[in-house]
This record gives structure tokens, sequence and C-alpha cells, in this order.
């Protein structure tokens, strides 16, 4: 198994993105599963360059970028619904509390 | 001149869907302003056409105009057409000028109800739905009309549904009527399915050609719509508690046409009814029961609207006693008289109404004649036509036609229906003499008005003059009636000289000599009658009781029985499934993220697993 085999890049996002929806399962704290959710986008974008370097296709890197531009959104709308919570008078940022929502 | 017949329809259909599209927000003078215009116009327009319609050559059977082609089945296809024909005429001109006479009485009789448009966009809306009744060419179009009257009969008789009685006589009315729709339309499916056709002038062409059985059947249902609409024994008992109306309600639907489009049905259909003599040996029992039935009952109400009620179910008896011994011109005389005469005497019972503050009760009225003496004058010619006074009086002449068929075809029938005229006398004169001689005993207020006045005295004419357009050979020979009719009816039957007519002459005088002698003014108030066989006749004969105790009741305790039965059981359980499933699916929904997330990780893994 050398550097440049394609299998380890995928090996290693199925190994990020486990650990990334693990830290989403657990994590209480909003700011951490926000964190969580972009190694998991990381850990995807990297399944998409390795994918795209095993089968020589171009698609794979268009996709990371497009993976890139979500992981911005996601991670500026993500920031402000923690910001808008703690300018309505939330005390924590445990996500649990957060579910008036619910039916 | 045909494609004036729509128009017809339309002036008042026209006024009703305006009344009804401004709900209410017109005042009470532009409202009677749009009434007596489009009524107006409908009566001008009816008469014109009726004229230009008589003075064409004789031959000239009917007017017929074709609108558009409703249904087109198989071997089945009707068509929405008009047709104006002798004998449409006369329910024409009978259902458009009564009509607007009573509407221009109702004008002034309801100007200060607040409803006042509700009132108008339902009469309205009724004398479109009679006149599509009367120029109907097919049965199909003639049952459209026939409903609409039966819907508008409901709305009007529960005008005042603030009132539970009012609304209580509304729903019986619409019940019992609905009976003899039911068995209409039976009769419809009999002839569609036999004859394959509803126009009407092609099924009397077929009608001859029909397996007997099948016209007999479908001529018995119609039979028993026709009984239904005109409260003929055993389906009278809505017509006495649908006096909770308006009054100009009770003149004009109740008296004048409504109750009459049975006979006209009849009177339509009468060479298919000639064809099953069993259908009109029931018809002349039914109208001879009935006669007597209600004349008796007649004789003890003491509401004058009821009287009124009872006397129109048993001149309708006439008119059936009339068409089942095939005197068809004396049915529609008789109907075209009693239209006259009855909405003469209903409008004066109005006017009578509210000039003693909603007072009904002829024992609590008296001494009249002095302070109303053209009400006195009206309502003693409406009396006097009803018990058909000898010479002067247009239901003289009529019932006279009707007695003399009716002998020719069973003597026994001419002897209940001269009973019936001996008791339609005493009852109708007892009223009068109660009403209007005797002592003060409400005081009234008011004087009655032009709007009012002048459609009785219209009316008034018309009960006396009437008559004179058919009299009998023995006193003077005038047929303008029977001629007229000729063409569709055929001839009318031959007269038995004088001696029938002078005991049908005597009857009455005899009638009102006793009525004078049991009820002139004492020293004492006069009392309504007491006893056990007398308020089982005031009840209508207890018909009432009999069919609580026979079918309401019964029904009643059914529905409760049924009320929660296994079907419903059954549904409920599909509906407890329904709301269990959705309150486990409610549970996921608990607003925490982190679930979610799992949820759909463990999803993904399953759908990830049988992918691959």
């Amino acid at each position: 198994m050398n550097a440049s085999d394609p299998n380890l890049g995928l090996i290693i996002a199925a190994f990020l993105f486990s650990i990334g929806l693990f830290g989403v399962m657990v994590r209480r704290n909003l700011l951490f599963m926000l964190l969580s959710t972009e190694v998991m986008l990381n850990a995807v974008a990297l399944a998409f360059i390795s994918a795209g370097n095993k089968w020589h296709q171009a698609d794979g890197q268009i996709m990371f970028i497009m993976i890139i531009a979500y992981a911005a959104a996601e991670a500026s709308v993500g920031l402000a619904i923690v910001l808008r919570l703690h300018a309505a008078g939330h005390a924590t940022l445990d996500a649990d509390s957060c579910n008036r929502l619910k039916g | 001149m045909a494609s004036l017949l729509p128009v017809i329809i339309l002036c008042p259909l026209l006024v009703s869907v305006i009344l009804i599209l401004t709900g209410g927000r017109l005042s009470a003078r532009p409202t009677t302003l749009l009434v007596g215009a489009g009524m107006g116009l409908c009566a001008l327009l009816s008469i014109y056409v009726s004229c230009n319609f008589l003075a064409g050559p004789v031959s000239d059977g009917a007017i017929h105009t074709t609108l558009w082609n409703w249904i087109s089945v198989d071997n089945f296809s009707a068509q929405v057409g008009l047709t104006l024909d002798r004998l449409s005429v006369v329910m024409l001109l009978v259902v458009s000028c009564v009509g607007f006479l009573i509407l221009i009485y109702a004008c002034a009789y309801m100007y200060d109800d607040k409803d006042i448009g509700r009132f108008f966009a339902y009469m309205t809306l009724f004398v479109a739905s009679m006149l599509l009744l009367v120029l109907a060419s097919d049965l199909t179009v003639l049952f459209v009309g026939w409903e609409g009257v039966g819907l508008c009969s409901y709305l009007l008789i529960g005008f005042w549904y603030h009132e539970r009685p009012n609304a209580l006589a509304a729903r019986k009315a619409f019940v019992v009527t609905r009976i003899g729709d039911a068995l209409f339309l039976l009769g419809l499916f009999v002839f569609a399915t036999a004859a394959g056709t509803l126009d009407i002038p092609s099924l009397i062409l077929a009608a001859p050609g029909l397996p007997h059985h099948l016209l007999t059947l479908g001529m018995f249902f119609l039979l028993g719509g026709a009984m239904a609409k005109s409260a003929q024994v055993p389906l009278q008992t809505w017509l006495p508690d649908a006096m909770a109306g308006p009054t100009p309600v009770s003149a004009l639907i109740h008296a004048a046409t409504m109750v009459t489009a049975g006979v006209y049905l009849l009177a339509r259909l009468h060479d298919a009814l000639l064809l099953t003599p069993a259908v009109m040996h029931v018809c002349a029992v039914v109208g001879f029961v009935t006669i007597l039935l209600a004349a008796g009952s007649a004789l003890v109400q003491t509401d004058i609207k009821r009287i009124l009620a009872y006397s129109t179910m048993s001149q309708l008896g006439y008119m059936y006693l009339a068409i089942g011994c095939g005197a068809w011109h004396g049915a529609i005389f008789h109907l075209v008289t009693h239209a006259f005469f009855k909405a003469l005497l209903f409008m004066t019972a109005g006017t009578i109404i509210l000039r003693l503050h909603h007072e009904q009760d002829i024992f609590r009225m008296g001494g009249l004649r002095q302070r109303m003496p053209g009400v006195f004058a009206a309502f003693l010619i409406g009396s006097a036509a009803l018990a058909g006074l000898p010479l002067v009086t247009a239901g003289y002449f009529s019932k006279e036609m009707i007695l003399q068929d009716a002998f020719n075809v069973a003597p026994l029938y001419w002897a209940g229906a001269l009973l019936g005229a001996f008791m339609t006398s005493i009852y109708i004169f007892r009223c009068v003499f109660i009403v209007f001689w005797g002592g003060t005993r409400t005081h009234d207020h008011g004087r009655t008005g032009l709007a009012m006045a002048l459609p009785m005295s219209v009316l008034a004419v018309l009960s006396i003059a009437g008559g004179w357009m058919q009299i009998p050979d023995a006193i003077y020979p005038v047929h303008l009636f029977s001629n007229l009719l000729r063409p569709v009816l055929g001839p009318i039957a031959e007269e038995h000289g004088s001696a029938l007519l002078i005991i049908g002459s005597i009857v009455p005088l005899i009638g009102v000599t006793m009525a004078w002698f049991l009820w002139r003014p004492k020293n004492q108030a006069p009392q309504p009658a007491g006893g056990v066989l007398i308020e089982t006749l005031r009840a209508d004969w207890g018909f009432d009781a009999v069919y609580n105790a026979a079918v309401s009741r019964p029904y009643e305790i059914v529905a409760r029985i049924n009320q929660s039965d296994f079907i419903d059981r059954f549904y409920g359980l599909v509906g407890l499934m329904v709301y269990s499933l959705g309150w486990l699916f409610a549970k996921f929904q608990n607003g925490q993220v982190r679930r979610y997330a799992c949820w759909v990780a463990a999803a993904t893994v399953v759908a990830l697993y049988l992918a691959v």
C-alpha cells in the first residue's frame, strides 16, 4: 500500500466520515456539532477526489469545489443560527434544549 | 312568437337571481318595484303570447320551441323544450296573472318585514318554476319545475323559521311531498325504459303500444306523485300545517297554483289515462274520499287559515273526482275558478289577520262587518263562490260541470260530491257568520291600502264573472271555456237536463240557511264545540297520530338502535388505526436534532445494505 493508492484515500474518507457522524450524534454543543458536520463534508470531498483519481475522471474535482461551496454556506447558516440563539437570550449552546419545534 | 316563451320564464327568474345576489341589501321600496316590474312584464308577455296564439287558426295545435338537447344516451333522449297549447295557455294565464295579483298584494303585506328580499326571491323563483312546469314539453323538464315549486314551497312555509313550529311544518311538507316526488320519479323511469322517451306528445302517441301492465304501473306512480302535490288522502297531512307560511304564500302556492300542478299533469296525460281505467278509478275514489274528509275537518276548525286549507283540499278533491270521471273540462274549469276565489279568500283572510294583530282564531273575531265593509264584501264574494251559490258565482258553474259528469259515471260519486258541496256551504258560512256578525271581540287597527285592495277587487270580479265563460245549456248556452279547450281535451259530455242542476243549486242554499240558524249572532259569544269526535275531526281524522305511531316513531327507534351499528364500528376502527399511527410518528418528531441525525444515519445504512 503506497501513498498513491486511491483505496487508501477512500478508507481515510470513510474513517473521517465516521468520526464526524459520531461527533454529531454524541456531542450536545452546537459548535462542536457544526465542526463535526464540517468533518463529514470534508470526508465526502476526499472520497470524491480519491474516486476521481481511481477512475481517472475530472468529475471528482468538480464535485470537490462544489462541496467546498456547500461547506461555506452550511457554516454561515449554522453560525448565524448560533448567533441568533444567543441574541434571543438563549443561555446555553446545548442542542437538546432547542427543541421547541417538536411534534 | 315561440321565442317569447323562455322570456316569460326568465322574467321572474331574473328578479329572483337579482334578489338572491343582493342578499337582502335592497330595501323594501326597490325590492317591491323590481318584483312589480318583473311580474308585470311576465303577465303582459303571457297575455300577449296567449292572445296571439289563440288568434291563430284552430288547427294550429301548439307552438313549440326547443332550447337545447339535455340528455342523449343509448336509446333515450330528452330535450329542453317549451310548448304552448290550449291547455297550457289556461294554466299560463292563471299562473302569471293570478301570480301577479298575489305578488302585488304581497308587496303591501310584507312591506315591513326585514327579510322582504328573501321572501320575494323565493316567491319569484316559485313563479318561474311553476311556469316551467306549465310550459314544459318533456316530462323531465316538467320534473325540474315540479321539484322547483316543491323547494320554494318548503322555503316559504318555513319563511319565519325562528319559530320552531314553522320550521317543523316546512319539514313535514317537504318530507310528505317527497314521497310523491319519489313516486313521480319512478313513473318517469317506467316510461323512460318502456317508451324510450319522456316527450309528452311522443309518449301519448306511444302509450297504446306499451305493455298494459307497464302503462298502468307508470300511471299509478304519476298519480301518486300528483296526489302528494295536491294534498289528497292519504298524503294530505302537510297542507294544513303549511299555513305556517305568510298568507300570500298560502294564497299563491297552497291554493291557486302549486297544489293544482297534479291536476294539470293528469289532464295533460289524459289520453294515456283513458287507457288505464284502473288508475282513473283510483283517482276518482281518492278525490271522493278527500272531498268528504277535508270538508268534515273544515267544519270544526277554529283557525281561519286552516278552514281555508281544508277547503282547498276538498276543492282539489273535486278536481281529482272530475279527472277520475274523465271530466277534463270540469277539472280544469274548476281549477281556474278555484284559483280566483281561493286566492281571494286567502287574501281577505290575510288582511283580517294583519288588521287584528295576527289573530287567526275565528272565535276571537266578530262584528267585522261594520268595521271592514270592503273586506267583508270581498270575503262574502269568495265564500259564495266557494259554496257555489247559484248563478252569481264562478264556483257554481264549475262545480255543476263536475257534478254532471260524476253523475254520468256513478250516481254515488254525484251524491258524495253533492254532500261535499252541502258541507262546503255550511263550513264557509259558519266562518262568515262568526267572523263578521255578532259583537266585537278583538280590536282592529290601520287601513287596508290600495296595493292590497286592488288585487282583491280584481279577483272578486273574476270570482263572480269568471264562471260565465261556461254556462250549461239548461240556463243559457255559453261554451267559451270548453270551446277553448276542445282541440286538446275533446268535446264535453252531454248534459242531463235541469233536474240535477236544480238540486245542485238548492243544496248550497240549504247549507247557508243551516249555517245561519246554527251560528247566527246570539246573546253570548260563540264557542268552539268540544268532545272526542270533534277533536279527532279537528286533528285531521287522526291521520297525523296514526302516521306518527306507524311511521315516525318506529323510524326514530330504529335510527336510535342503529346509531352505533357494526359498520360504524368498523369505520371507527379504521379511524382509530390512523390516529394511533399518527401518534406513533409524532413521537419521532421530538425536536432533538441529534436523534434525527441518528435516524438518518441508521436509515442510510439500511438503504445501502439493501442496495448492495
